[in-house]
C-alpha cells in the first residue's frame, strides 16, 4: 500500500520561533486521521505546509510518494486532489450557495476555460447532490452570507467534496455546531475516509472519540503520541501536556 | 571691502606718531622726477603710516591721479556724466571739472606698478587685523602675484596666528608657481597646495601639468585633490538625501502613526501637513503685523499651534468619519480624499490659490561650511527637528500609558475594550497624534518652500512609499524607508535629473513591494498573513 | 446568452442609451433649429468616454475587489496612442508646416520622428495600440502584483505611485510626446473634419457604441463562471486558491481586459475634447474615477456608468455656477457615498423600487 502524504523531518520557523520542529507523519490512503495537540502545537502550520502556503525550511513533503509538496503553491496542491477546510468557515458571502458549489465542482481550472465554461446536465445534478447531502438544497438560491454559522461549515464542507479530493484536511469542523450536527458531521468524514483520506484537526474529544480512528499528538512542532484516542490519552507525556498547565 | 580695509587701517594708525606732514609732503613731490624718484616717494608714502596712504597708492596704481596745473596740486579725477570731475588728494574737496589739458596724469610703469602692489600688499599682509590680514592672503592667492613674494615671506615671519600663516603659505605657494624662482622652490609649493586641497587648486594647478619640470608633481597632486574632492561631494550627496530624507520623515512618520498603527489609510494626510504650513504663516502674519520683535520666536509659537490645529483637525476627520469605517480601508480610502479636497478648497478660499511666502527666522538662515560641504542652518536644524520628532513618538508609543493603550486597542480591540480601555478615545487619540505630527512636518515644510494649498499633494505619494517600503506599523521602518528613499533620490540626481530620479525611485518602489508585499521591515509569520 | 447578459436594469439602460444614440445626431444635424446644440453633443460624447471609463474600474474593483488607483494611467495611454495618429493626420498643415514633424516637434529642434512614432500614420496601427499599449502596462504591472499577491491598499497604492510616475515622464520634453502641452490641435480623422457637426455627432455615435460593447464585454464576463470565481477573490481570495485556482491568472485576465477598455475609452475621448496630456494621468483624476463608480453603484456596471454621467455633468453645472463650489461638492460627494450609499445611487434606486413593489411569492 502506497502512503498518500508523507512528511519526514520537516521544519519551519518564523522570525525565530520554530512552528514545526522535525516532524515526520505518514497518511495512508483512505485512512482516516485525527491529529490533537495544544494551541500553538503547529497543526494549522502544519496544514499550510501540506497545502503549499507556507514553505518549511527543512525536511522532505510528498504526495502520493511522486509529488514534492514542497514546490508547490496552494492552487496546485488543491489541484492534485488536496482539498482543505479552514477552522473559521471561509465561503464565498456574495455568492448563492448554489455558486459556491458550482465554482468548487472539479472542473478545468484554467482561466479560459473558466471564462467560456458552460454547466452540463451532469455538472447541474452533481450539484443537488451535494446540497442535499449537506443540507441545503433548499438554501441553493440563497447568498452564503445569510447562512448560519453551522450551515456555513457544511456548505465548505460540501465545496470541498465537489472538488472531489483524493486527501481531506479538515481543520475543527465541529466548531460552532450543535451535538446533533457534531455527530452527523463525524458520521460524514468517516462515510468518506476509505474511499478518501482525511486528516481532521480537533480540540474536541468526543469528537475525536467519534471518529474512532488513529490520532497523533503535536506538542511544540513534533509529535509526541501516536495510536489509538485510549492509548494516546493514557500516556503520561499526553496527559502532561493536556492538563499539567 | 577697500573701504572697509581703510577703515581698519584709519583706527590703527591713529594711535602710532606719525607726522602727517611727511604724508602730504611726499604727495607733493608725486608729479617730480622720473619713474625711480616716483618709486623712492611710494615707499615714503607707505612708510609715512598715514591712513590715507593706502587709497593714494591704490589711485596711483589705477592711473587716477593728475597733476592740477592750475592750482599746483595733486588731483584725482573722477568720471562724474561725460565730464571729469578734479578733487584734492589730501581734502577730498571738488576742484571742479577739468578739460584735457587742464591736468597732467602722474604716470606709472610696469616697474613701477609692480612696486606699488608689492609695497600695498606688504601694508595689508601685516595689518593688525587678522581678517584684514585673511583677505589680503586669499587677493594674493587668486592674483598669484609673484611680486608679492617677499612680502608675504616677511609676512610669514611676523604672523602670530596659524590659520593666517597657512593662509600665506598656500599664497605665497600660488605666486611662486607664477614666478622665476627654481624648480625645487616650485615643486615644494605644490606640495603646500597639495596639502590645501579644495575645488580650486587643481585649476591652479591645471596650467602646470604640461611643465617638463613640474608635470608630474602637479598631475598626481591633481588627482589626489580631486580624488579627495569625490569624497567630500559624497558627503555632500549623503548630506542632501538626509536633509530630503527629514523632509519625507516628517510627511510619512504621522501617516506610520495612522496607517501603520491604526491600518487606516489617511488620503488626507498631506492636507493636515498643509495646515500645520498654513498655521505657520498665519502666526507669522499675526508677529509681523503686532509684534515684529517676536518674530525669530514665530516658529517656536507655530510648532505646538500647527500640532493642535491639524491634531484637532484629525480628531474630528476621526470622529465624523473614520470610525464607521474600520475594517474598510479602501472605503476609508475614498473618504479621507474626499475630506482631503474639502480641506485643500477650505484653505484656498480662506488664503487664496497663490502660493505664500513663510519667512525664515535668523537660526534658520544662512549657510555653514563643513570641509568641503555647505550646509544650510535651515536643512539642519529640520534634520534634528525631525529626529527629535522621531524618538519623541517612540518615546510616547513605547514608555507612556497613553502609548500602551494605543498598542493594546490596535492588536486587540475587543480584549482591550474588556479590560476597561475606552477604545473610541484611544482611536481618535492616535488619529489625532499622526495628524499633529503632519501638522509639525508642515512647520518644517513652510521653512524650505512655499505654501500652497497643493503642498499636501506633492508629498501625499512620496510619504505612503516611505511607509510601504519601511513596512507599515513600524516607525523604525519608517525612518529607514525616509532616510533610504532620500539618499537614493539625490544619488540618482546628478545622472538622471530630479525628474527621472523620482520616476527610477518609484518604479524601484513599485518592484521591491512585489519582492517583499509587507515592507523592509514586516514581520514574517502566520499570524500577520490572516 | 442574450437572457444571461441583458438583465433588467442591463436592458433599460441600453434602452436609454439606444435612443439617445438615435435622437442626438438626428436633433443636431437633421432638424430645424438645432434642438440640440454642437457643444452638447460634444460634451455627451465625453461623458460617454468617462461612463466607459468607470465601467473598466468597475469591472476590477466590483468584481475581483481591485481597487485601482491608477486606471486614469491606461485612460490617458490610450488617449496618446490616438492622439499620436490625429498629429501625424496634421501632416504639413501645421503652425510650421514641417511636411513630417508636429509643431512641438519642430520647436523643440527634432531632426527626425523618433522611433516610437512610427507606424502611428496608419489608423489601424494606432487602434492596435490603444489596446495594446494600456493592455501590455496592465500585464506586466499586474504579473509583477499579483504574482506577489499584492492586495488591498497596497496594491491601490503602488497603482496610484504607478500613474504618479507615468505623469512624472510624460511632462519630461524629452519623452518626444509634447510634454506639459501634450498632444492638440488636431485637424480631422480619418479623413473627416473635427471641427464639423457631423465628425462630432459620428464621434457620439462610437462613443455610445463602445460604451454598449463594453458593457456587454464585462457583462459577458461578469456573468461567466470565471465571473463567480472572481468575486470568490472579492470575498475569500485564499479560499480561491484552495479550491485550486491560480488567482493571480484571474485576477491578471480581468485587469488587462479592463485596461484595454480604458485605453479605448481614452482613444475616443482625445478626437472628442481635442487635446490629451500629461494632467490626464495625475492621481487625483485616478481617485475620480473611484467615485463614478462608488456613486453609481460598485458592481453593477450600469451604475458605474450612471454615476460617471451624473459626476460629470454635476462638474459642468457647478464649475459654470460656483467654480469654488465643485470641490467641496466633490469632497463631500466622497465622504457621503461611502458612508450612506454603500450600494451606490442604482442600489437605493431599486431598494427605494422593492419597497413600493407588491410582494409576490418568492419561488425558485
Amino acid at each position: 500500500m502506497t502512503s498518500q502524504l508523507y512528511l519526514s523531518g520537516v521544519s519551519c520557523s518564523f522570525d525565530g520561533f520554530k512552528a514545526i520542529n522535525n516532524l515526520s507523519m505518514v497518511i495512508q490512503k483512505g485512512e482516516l486521521h485525527a491529529v490533537i495537540g495544544p494551541n500553538g502545537a503547529g497543526k494549522t502550520t502544519m496544514m499550510d505546509i501540506i497545502t503549499g502556503k507556507t514553505r518549511p525550511d527543512e525536511g522532505e513533503v510528498f504526495w502520493n510518494e511522486t509529488v514534492d509538496l514542497t514546490k508547490i503553491d496552494e492552487a496546485g496542491s488543491a489541484q492534485l486532489g488536496i482539498g482543505r477546510k479552514f477552522q473559521k468557515p471561509t465561503v464565498f458571502e456574495t455568492l448563492t450557495v448554489e455558486d459556491n458549489i458550482a465554482i468548487a465542482l472539479k472542473a478545468d481550472r484554467g482561466v479560459l476555460a473558466t471564462l467560456f465554461d458552460r454547466q452540463t446536465k451532469k455538472q447541474a445534478k452533481k450539484i443537488t447532490e451535494l446540497l442535499e447531502l449537506v443540507r441545503l438544497n433548499d438554501d441553493r438560491a440563497r447568498m452564503a452570507a445569510d447562512l448560519s454559522h453551522g450551515q456555513k461549515q457544511w456548505l465548505e464542507i460540501g465545496m470541498l467534496l465537489a472538488q472531489d479530493p483524493e486527501l481531506l484536511l479538515v481543520d475543527e469542523p465541529a466548531a460552532g455546531m450543535t451535538d446533533a450536527e457534531t455527530m452527523r458531521t463525524a458520521d460524514l468524514l468517516k462515510s468518506i475516509a476509505g474511499e478518501r483520506s482525511v486528516v481532521v484537526v480537533e480540540h474536541d474529544m468526543e469528537f475525536v472519540r467519534a471518529l474512532n480512528c488513529k490520532v497523533t499528538v503535536l506538542h511544540q512542532g513534533s509529535v509526541l503520541a501516536e495510536g489509538t484516542l485510549d492509548h494516546v490519552s493514557a500516556m503520561p507525556e499526553v496527559i502532561e501536556v493536556y492538563l499539567g498547565r | 571691502m577697500l573701504k572697509k580695509l581703510l577703515i581698519t587701517i584709519v583706527l590703527i594708525v591713529q594711535g602710532l606718531a606719525v607726522s602727517a606732514q611727511d604724508f602730504e609732503a611726499s604727495v607733493a613731490q608725486l608729479p617730480e622726477g622720473g619713474y625711480s624718484d616716483r618709486a623712492i616717494i611710494v615707499h615714503q608714502i607707505a612708510d609715512s603710516g598715514d591712513d590715507r596712504a593706502a587709497v593714494v597708492l591704490e589711485l596711483l596704481l589705477a592711473g587716477d591721479l593728475y597733476f592740477h596745473k592750475a592750482e599746483r596740486i595733486v588731483v584725482r579725477l573722477s568720471e562724474i556724466g561725460d565730464d571729469d570731475v578734479a578733487f584734492d588728494l589730501l581734502t577730498d574737496a571738488e576742484i571742479g571739472i577739468v578739460g584735457r589739458r587742464d591736468a597732467k596724469k602722474i604716470k606709472v610703469n610696469n616697474g613701477l606698478r609692480r612696486e606699488i602692489r608689492a609695497v600695498l600688499g606688504a601694508m595689508y599682509l601685516q595689518n593688525p587685523d587678522p581678517d584684514v590680514r585673511m583677505e589680503a592672503a586669499e587677493a594674493v592667492y587668486k592674483s598669484g602675484d609673484p611680486d608679492q613674494i617677499s612680502a608675504l615671506d616677511a609676512a610669514i615671519v611676523a604672523e602670530t596666528d596659524d590659520d593666517v600663516a597657512t593662509a600665506f603659505r598656500e599664497a605665497r605657494a600660488v605666486a611662486v608657481l607664477n614666478s622665476d624662482l627654481d624648480v625645487s622652490e616650485k615643486l615644494a609649493a605644490i606640495v603646500t597646495l597639495r596639502e590645501r586641497g579644495g575645488r580650486d587648486v587643481p585649476g591652479v594647478l591645471a596650467a602646470f601639468t604640461d611643465d617638463p619640470d613640474l608635470g608630474a608633481a602637479a598631475t598626481t597632486a591633481i588627482t589626489e585633490i580631486e580624488d579627495i574632492q569625490k569624497l567630500w561631494n559624497l558627503g555632500q550627496n549623503i548630506w542632501y538625501g538626509l536633509s530630503l530624507g527629514s523632509v519625507l520623515l516628517l510627511a510619512a512618520i504621522g501617516l506610520a502613526i495612522t496607517f501603520g498603527v491604526m491600518g487606516v489609510i489617511n488620503m488626507a494626510h498631506g492636507e493636515l501637513v498643509m495646515l500645520g504650513a498654513y498655521t505657520t504663516f498665519a502666526v507669522q502674519e499675526v508677529i509681523r503685523n503686532e509684534f515684529p520683535q517676536l518674530f525669530d520666536y514665530s516658529l517656536f509659537i507655530a510648532a505646538p499651534l500647527a500640532f493642535l490645529v491639524a491634531g484637532l483637525v484629525g480628531v474630528a476627520i476621526e470622529r465624523g468619519v473614520v470610525r464607521f469605517l474600520y475594517g474598510r480601508p479602501l472605503e476609508t480610502l475614498l473618504a479621507t480624499w474626499g475630506i482631503s479636497l474639502i480641506l485643500q478648497q477650505t484653505v484656498r478660499s480662506i488664503f487664496g490659490p497663490n502660493n505664500r511666502e513663510v519667512g525664515n527666522p535668523t537660526f534658520m538662515s544662512g549657510a555653514f561650511e563643513l570641509g568641503g560641504m555647505t550646509i544650510t542652518y535651515s536643512r539642519m536644524w529640520i534634520l534634528l527637528f525631525s529626529l527629535v520628532v522621531f524618538a519623541g513618538l517612540l518615546l510616547l508609543l513605547k514608555r507612556t500609558s497613553m502609548g500602551l493603550r494605543m498598542r493594546a486597542v490596535t492588536q486587540n480591540r475587543k480584549m482591550a475594550a474588556d479590560m476597561g480601555i475606552n477604545t473610541g478615545w484611544v482611536d481618535a487619540m492616535t488619529f489625532g497624534l499622526g495628524a499633529g505630527v503632519a501638522g509639525l512636518a508642515g512647520v518644517a515644510l513652510s521653512q524650505i518652500g512655499n505654501v500652497s494649498p497643493n503642498l499636501g499633494q506633492g508629498y501625499i505619494v512620496d510619504s505612503f512609499m516611505v511607509v510601504v517600503f519601511g513596512g507599515a506599523g513600524n516607525l523604525w521602518g519608517a525612518l529607514a524607508g525616509a532616510f533610504s528613499l532620500g539618499i537614493a533620490n539625490k544619488f540618482l540626481e546628478p545622472f538622471a535629473g530630479a525628474v527621472l530620479a523620482k520616476i527610477i525611485v518609484l518604479i524601484f518602489i513599485i518592484l521591491f513591494i512585489q519582492k517583499r508585499p509587507r515592507g523592509l521591515f514586516a514581520l514574517k509569520g502566520r499570524a500577520v498573513e490572516n | 446568452m442574450f437572457n444571461r447578459l441583458i438583465d433588467r436594469r442591463m436592458g433599460i439602460f441600453l434602452f436609454g442609451l439606444f435612443v439617445l444614440t438615435v435622437a442626438v445626431p438626428v436633433g443636431n444635424l437633421a432638424m430645424s433649429g438645432q434642438p440640440v446644440p454642437s457643444y452638447a453633443v460634444a460634451l455627451m460624447a465625453k461623458y460617454l468616454c468617462y461612463a466607459l471609463l468607470a465601467v473598466s474600474l468597475d469591472l476590477v474593483w466590483g468584481f475581483a475587489g481591485i481597487l485601482s488607483l491608477g486606471h486614469g494611467a491606461f485612460f490617458a495611454l490610450g488617449g496618446y496612442a490616438m492622439g499620436m495618429h490625429l498629429m501625424r493626420e496634421i501632416g504639413p498643415r501645421g503652425v510650421y508646416g514641417d511636411p513630417l514633424l508636429p509643431d512641438f516637434m519642430v520647436f523643440l529642434n527634432y531632426d527626425a520622428l523618433p522611433w516610437f512614432w512610427l507606424g502611428f500614420d496608419n489608423f489601424l496601427f494606432a487602434v492596435l495600440m490603444v489596446v495594446l499599449v494600456p493592455g501590455l502596462l496592465a500585464f506586466v504591472f499586474g504579473w509583477l502584483a499579483f504574482r506577489s499577491r499584492v492586495t488591498g491598499v497596497y496594491l491601490s497604492i503602488i497603482t496610484q505611485a504607478m500613474t504618479y510616475a507615468l505623469m512624472l515622464t510624460f511632462f519630461r520634453n524629452e519623452l518626444g510626446l509634447g510634454g506639459n502641452n501634450g498632444l492638440t490641435d488636431f485637424k480631422d480623422v480619418l479623413g473627416f473634419n473635427l471641427q464639423t457637426d457631423s465628425t462630432r455627432a459620428g464621434l457620439f455615435v462610437i462613443a455610445a457604441t463602445a460604451l454598449t460593447a463594453g458593457l456587454l464585454i464585462s457583462r459577458f464576463i461578469t456573468t461567466s463562471k470565471l465571473g463567480k470565481v472572481l468575486v470568490g477573490v472579492r470575498d475569500a481570495e485564499s479560499r480561491t486558491r484552495f479550491i485550486g485556482y491560480r488567482v493571480e491568472g484571474f485576477k491578471l485576465f480581468v485587469f488587462v481586459i479592463s485596461a484595454m477598455m480604458a485605453g479605448v475609452a481614452g482613444a475616443i475621448y482625445t478626437p472628442v475634447v481635442g487635446i490629451i496630456n500629461p494632467g490626464e494621468f495625475s492621481p487625483a483624476n485616478s481617485i475620480e474615477i473611484v467615485i463614478w463608480v462608488a456613486l453609481g453603484g460598485r458592481g453593477t456596471l450600469v451604475g458605474a456608468a450612471i454615476g460617471a454621467i451624473i459626476v460629470a455633468l454635476a462638474k459642468t453645472l457647478l464649475t459654470g455656477w460656483i467654480p469654488e463650489i465643485w470641490l467641496f461638492a466633490l469632497g463631500g460627494m466622497f465622504v457621503l457615498v461611502t458612508l450612506f450609499l454603500p450600494h451606490g445611487v442604482l442600489g437605493a434606486v431599486e431598494n427605494t423600487l422593492n419597497k413600493f413593489r407588491p410582494k409576490k411569492e418568492t419561488t425558485v
